[in-house]
């Protein structure tokens, strides 16, 4: 991974506006789908996109890449705009997003659409999916990293923390997991459909590193994925505290956007206040 | 008589014929498996002796993972390693591989086509004393109704070792059926076994049944149409290895012939042998056809034998098929 400078940075920023802008008209043209954890999972998949992951668009097979799953697969809109405009297929094809005949699944499939690494979408077998893979590296000798995205809403899940006492119990430096701590699920607030806290101290009861970061700065989650690099005694999960909804006013910590689009009306407002970063740029035209 | 072509074991129907239970052939074929390709892998749910894959950990020890007791971590573990250029074996009682990680196969294993093969052991009645918690007699149908999976059940401790080994040369999902009980070893090193290809075991000179039977019970199946030829009922004794892929050519040919069919299968009879058997006839040769099985019921504790006995699973329950099969042709 090169360094952070600067102007890096500040296109990474820039890129994450344009991949949520990219959200909003993938999911107003799918008409179905999730719209509160793709936004709030925008900055870190710019960030592992376009500057943490050692990987080749043109060539997703590439036996030495770093590998990102995608645990929670109903996120997937970030992760399709994020591979798009990273290069992976064409942007055009994120109008296809859940219609028929399209490489774009409703939720992720392995060997539909380069550059998905597993199919996910019932929650909890992202993380155990990640382990065979960091297992199967180990075995292999094999330098490249396994990176897993999972929600805490699937944390409510046994096979997460089967998973879990596993990567501790094998030592799997070669796995990081980041946590999206957005504190919503589909019927509520995390806390109380199911108390998770205190998190990052089960992790640290089950032999990981852990570390805790604001998810919309690209800078401190940066800095949180090379720490886990230098770990070698033990897996790494960083707990990112995102807002759902990111970016967008109306979204942003209301679990009844888990699950749904936003209306063409919605879609407008939601770009306009995107393009303007919530009205603190004022375009000329207006 | 039986069927000189495939060369069984001729001592198959001696009082003392060797007893050996499909475990041990699983143990063995994996360590042959292990031998051949640098790539399997083995992993264990705390169950490492009973499903015999202490020979595999001792062997390579680098190349087995002991996953504790979770079987949906196992599952998942494997499919990520399935995906990685592994071959990955999943060791369990099939009550709980693959019946409590059923969701995990059906997408992580089978929709992911990560090459994973599910060995379910103590499958069926037989597994006895434990009791009906651990008598699987749903996996066969839970796994064969599940696109991408191949379903395996082996009828002796040969065709146990035969069938690990052909599976770990399948690129993907396989499920292999083991049990846990001592039972007749059937065939020989010289018996053809090919995945989706059926054995024909015994065939009388004019059979008007045909006996289509998988798993530990073909013994009681092949006593069965010993016994039926002194009444005069000649039949044909068919070892359905692979449930899926099904030989369906085989299936349909020996059904036009004798035109009655028997299955036989230590299973409920909804979903598994004699359902897969009845849907291919439904569509393709409508046949008359009795179902030798677990009549939608669990089981319960009590000595393998007495239970086969009690359910009608053994020879006499087969006869008395064979006969009511005919009695519908008549």
């Amino acid at each position: 991974m090169e360094n952070l400078h600067e102007e890096k940075l500040k296109f990474l920023e820039s890129k994450a506006n344009e991949i949520r802008q990219s959200i909003i008209k993938t999911l107003l043209e799918a008409k179905s789908g999730h719209s509160a954890g793709p936004l709030g999972m925008a900055d870190i998949f710019t960030a592992f996109y376009f500057h943490i992951l050692n990987h080749d668009p043109k060539n997703p097979d590439w036996e030495d890449r770093d590998r990102l799953l995608l645990s929670n697969g109903h996120i997937c809109p970030v992760q399709y705009v994020a591979l798009a405009h990273a290069g992976y297929f064409p942007i055009e094809e994120l109008k296809t997003l859940r219609k028929i005949d399209s490489r774009l699944q409703g939720h992720p499939h392995r060997g539909s659409l380069p550059g998905v690494e597993t199919t996910s979408g019932p929650l909890g077998s992202g993380l155990s999916q990640s382990v065979g893979m960091a297992l199967a590296a180990k075995l292999d000798n094999k330098k490249h990293r396994i990176y897993c995205l999972t929600s805490d809403g699937e944390h409510d899940a046994g096979n997460t923390w089967e998973a879990a006492m596993y990567a501790g119990k094998k030592k799997l430096n070669n796995l990081t997991m980041v946590i999206d701590r957005n504190n919503i699920q589909i019927d509520g607030h995390t806390e109380d459909i199911m108390p998770l806290e205190p998190l990052g101290d089960k992790y640290r009861a089950f032999n990981w590193n852990v570390i805790a970061v604001d998810g919309h700065n690209i800078e401190h989650f940066v800095d949180a994925v090379n720490e886990a690099r230098a770990v070698y005694e033990m897996p790494t999960v960083i707990i990112a505290h995102t807002i759902p909804g990111k970016g967008v006013s109306f979204m942003e910590n209301d679990y009844l956007w888990h699950g749904k689009p936003p209306t063409p009306d919605e879609a407008k407002t939601a770009l306009n206040e995107l393009r303007t970063l919530q009205g603190k740029i004022v375009s000329e035209h207006q | 008589m039986l069927n000189p072509k495939v060369k069984l074991n001729t001592k198959v129907f001696d009082a003392d014929v060797e007893l050996k239970p499909t475990r041990d052939g699983y143990g063995d074929g994996l360590v042959i498996a292990g031998t051949e390709d640098a790539n399997v892998v083995v992993l264990c749910a705390d169950l490492t002796e009973s499903t015999r894959s202490h020979k595999f950990q001792e062997k390579f020890p680098e190349r087995f993972f002991e996953m504790g007791v979770a079987e949906q971590n196992m599952a998942t573990v494997a499919a990520g390693l399935g995906i990685s250029g592994k071959v990955a074996f999943i060791s369990s009682y099939a009550t709980f591989s693959p019946g409590r990680n059923w969701e995990q196969i059906r997408t992580t294993v089978a929709y992911n086509d990560s090459n994973v093969k599910i060995a379910g052991h103590h499958a069926g009645l037989m597994t006895g004393p434990d009791g009906a918690t651990h008598q699987a007699i749903e996996d066969i149908a839970t796994m064969r109704s599940i696109a991408n999976m191949r379903v395996i059940v082996p009828c002796d401790s040969i065709q146990a070792r035969q069938a690990t080994v052909a599976a770990a040369k399948i690129k993907g999902p396989v499920y292999l059926r083991f049990a846990r009980e001592k039972t007749p070893i059937i065939t020989t090193d010289e018996t053809p076994f090919e995945i989706g290809k059926n054995v024909l075991l015994w065939k009388s000179k004019n059979p008007t049944v045909t006996i289509f039977v998988a798993g530990v019970l073909t013994h009681g199946a092949l006593v069965a149409a010993k016994e039926l030829t002194d009444e005069n009922i000649e039949t044909a004794v068919v070892n359905v290895h692979s449930i899926k892929p099904l030989d369906e050519k085989n299936i349909v040919e020996m059904a036009k012939k004798t035109g009655a069919v028997v299955t036989v299968e230590e299973h409920q009879v909804n979903g598994g042998l004699g359902g897969a058997i009845a849907e291919l006839l439904a569509k393709k040769q409508p046949t008359p056809m009795e179902m030798v099985g677990m009549q939608d019921i669990f089981g319960e504790s009590g000595p393998p034998k007495e239970l086969v006995e009690k359910y009608n699973l053994g020879p006499k329950g087969i006869k008395e098929a064979v006969k009511q099969a005919l009695k519908r042709v008549a």
